[in-house]
């Protein structure tokens, strides 16, 4: 806890119940400005449904929630839209906002997208979306970005790329970032703080401190500890997100 | 001028299709069709209350497919039925109850033909009064809940991360639907109110690449089909609500070849 005032989302022993039976339960954690920090955990471990609570989405909860901000931008896990509707990727954009055209131009860029500024969501592949998405949530200059798996669909070496942006997004708005993401080793590097959860939390901390702690073991697995250095070598070239390759 | 029957339904008409325009949109988007139909064929019941308590007809229509509505809202709560089925028991119940009423109701003289398919010749200055002022509200209340209704049609926790209220733009939309039921039920009629707001939306699909684009199509398509669907039934002698319908299709049949050539420019 650096500043009182950094803090964006506060979360105190939470927790959310549906149907008698608890979906996750005793979750502590704070974001704070310029802060990543990652929600891990196996399938149907509470991850998303603790970026719900966060988020304030449900009524009833357990613990407490304290939000300081409601700039807050949000990428859904699974988000499908309909063919029925004509909508294209600049309309998305201007959905709830009236933005600049420099802005979403701006926004579409940084994500590698902004080819496709006039094109059918309809017409898109998922990995392309995903990035429609993230470019959507960012325009907003939000204070807290929540991101729930924002790499799903995206290549692999598109993936890596998206953690390196979100990256960037921190420190360029200086906003807080809730990840979730259930891919370990890519989220290990560019992250500031890991919540491990299984129903609650498991261990937390750095990435280095959870990556060796003995239940995060027990539950990814001994290699798991090990992906942590996996991407640390270099290339001498990369490829941008619109198939150009540039030299390092 | 408002003395020519003729004229009286033509106003009655572009009124009504100013407002379907729009509204059939998001009938489509968010799969409402159904919904609407079961609002539509409850009117009937909302008729029968209005001709025996000699009530007026569009407001009793209004209250009725609202309740409608809200007890549709309260059965998807409470049973474990799928909607499709409650809307089925919500439409054709309330259909045959209306028709039972009606059977009691020897005394009033009724034109069953003219409420299920609409009459050019019962459009009155009332009427025209309602359609107008009724149907500018109704446009008014739908520009004020545009943002998050068409926002939470997209996504809708996209819409509620973001500080908008789906919940209540949608209990508007479901009022809003109730209201141009209730206005339009004179010249189209009770079964075919649905065709009015879902087949010139259907064919301003297949023109439109963007949502505003849809929208504007699906009046224009909606006018036409007015004017094409009054001229042949004053000339031909057949029923409104039909004669408008028809015409609805055949322009949706016309914008199926539209379709076409896009697909082979394509390929």
């Amino acid at each position: 806890m650096s500043n009182e005032n950094n803090i964006l989302v506060k979360l105190n022993n939470a927790g959310y119940k549906q149907n008698n039976k608890w979906l996750v339960e005793g979750v502590s954690f704070t974001v704070e400005k310029g802060k990543i920090v990652t929600l891990i955990g196996p399938n149907g471990s509470g991850k998303s449904t603790t970026a719900k609570i966060a988020l304030g989405f449900y009524k009833g909860i357990e613990g407490q929630v304290e939000k300081f901000t409601n700039k807050i931008g949000y990428v859904p896990q699974k988000i499908s839209i309909d063919w029925t509707l004509p909508l294209r990727v600049n309309d998305f954009m201007l959905l709830t906002d009236k933005l600049s055209d420099d802005v979403v131009d701006e926004a579409l860029k940084s994500t590698g997208v902004y080819h496709l500024k006039n094109k059918n969501l309809g017409n898109l592949s998922g990995g392309e979306f995903q990035r429609v998405l993230l470019a959507r949530a960012i325009s907003k200059k939000p204070e807290l970005l929540v991101l729930d798996e924002p790499v799903q669909g995206v290549d692999f070496t598109g993936e890596i790329e998206m953690y390196e942006l979100i990256k960037k997004i921190s420190a360029n708005l200086n906003c807080g970032i809730l990840l979730i993401s259930h891919d370990l080793h890519t989220v290990m590097s560019a992250t500031d703080h890991v919540v491990c959860l299984n129903g609650h939390v498991c261990c937390c901390g750095s990435p280095t401190e959870v990556a060796f702690n003995k239940e995060y073991k027990a539950l990814f697995g001994e290699q798991a500890s090990k992906t942590l250095t996996i991407y640390e070598h270099k290339h001498d070239h990369v490829h941008t997100t619109d198939g150009e390759i540039k030299k390092n | 001028m408002l003395d020519d029957f003729f004229i009286r339904a033509l106003i009655a008409g572009i009124g009504i299709a100013l407002v379907t325009g729009p509204l059939g949109c998001f009938v489509v988007w968010r799969r409402l069709s159904y919904f609407g139909d079961t609002l539509a064929h409850s009117s009937l019941l909302g008729v029968t209350i209005a001709y025996s308590m000699e009530f007026n007809i569009a407001v009793s229509i209004f209250l009725i497919s609202s309740l409608i509505a809200l007890i549709l809202i309260h059965l998807q709560r409470k049973t474990n039925l799928p909607s499709d089925a409650l809307l089925g028991l919500l439409a054709h119940s309330s259909l045959a109850v209306g028709l039972v009423v009606i059977g009691f109701l020897t005394f009033i003289r009724f034109d069953i033909m003219g409420l299920l398919f609409g009459d050019i010749l019962a459009v009155d200055k009332n009427d025209l009064i309602i359609i107008w002022f009724g149907g500018g509200l109704i446009l008014l209340v739908l520009k004020f809940i545009w943002k998050p209704l068409f926002a939470s049609t997209v996504n809708y926790e996209l819409a509620e991360a973001e500080g908008l209220n789906p919940d209540r733009a949608k209990a508007i939309f479901t009022i809003l639907l109730a209201a141009i039921i209730a206005i339009s039920i004179k010249l189209v009629g009770v079964l075919l109110i649905t065709g009015m707001l879902i087949i010139p939306t259907a064919m301003a699909r297949n023109l439109s690449d963007t949502p505003q684009k849809m929208v504007v199509f699906s009046i224009i398509g909606g006018l036409l089909s007015v004017f094409i669907g009054l001229f042949s039934s004053l000339e031909f002698n057949t029923p409104s609500g039909p004669s408008i319908i028809t015409a609805a299709l055949l322009l949706f049949i016309i914008s199926l070849l539209k379709i076409k050539q896009t697909i082979q420019l394509k390929n």
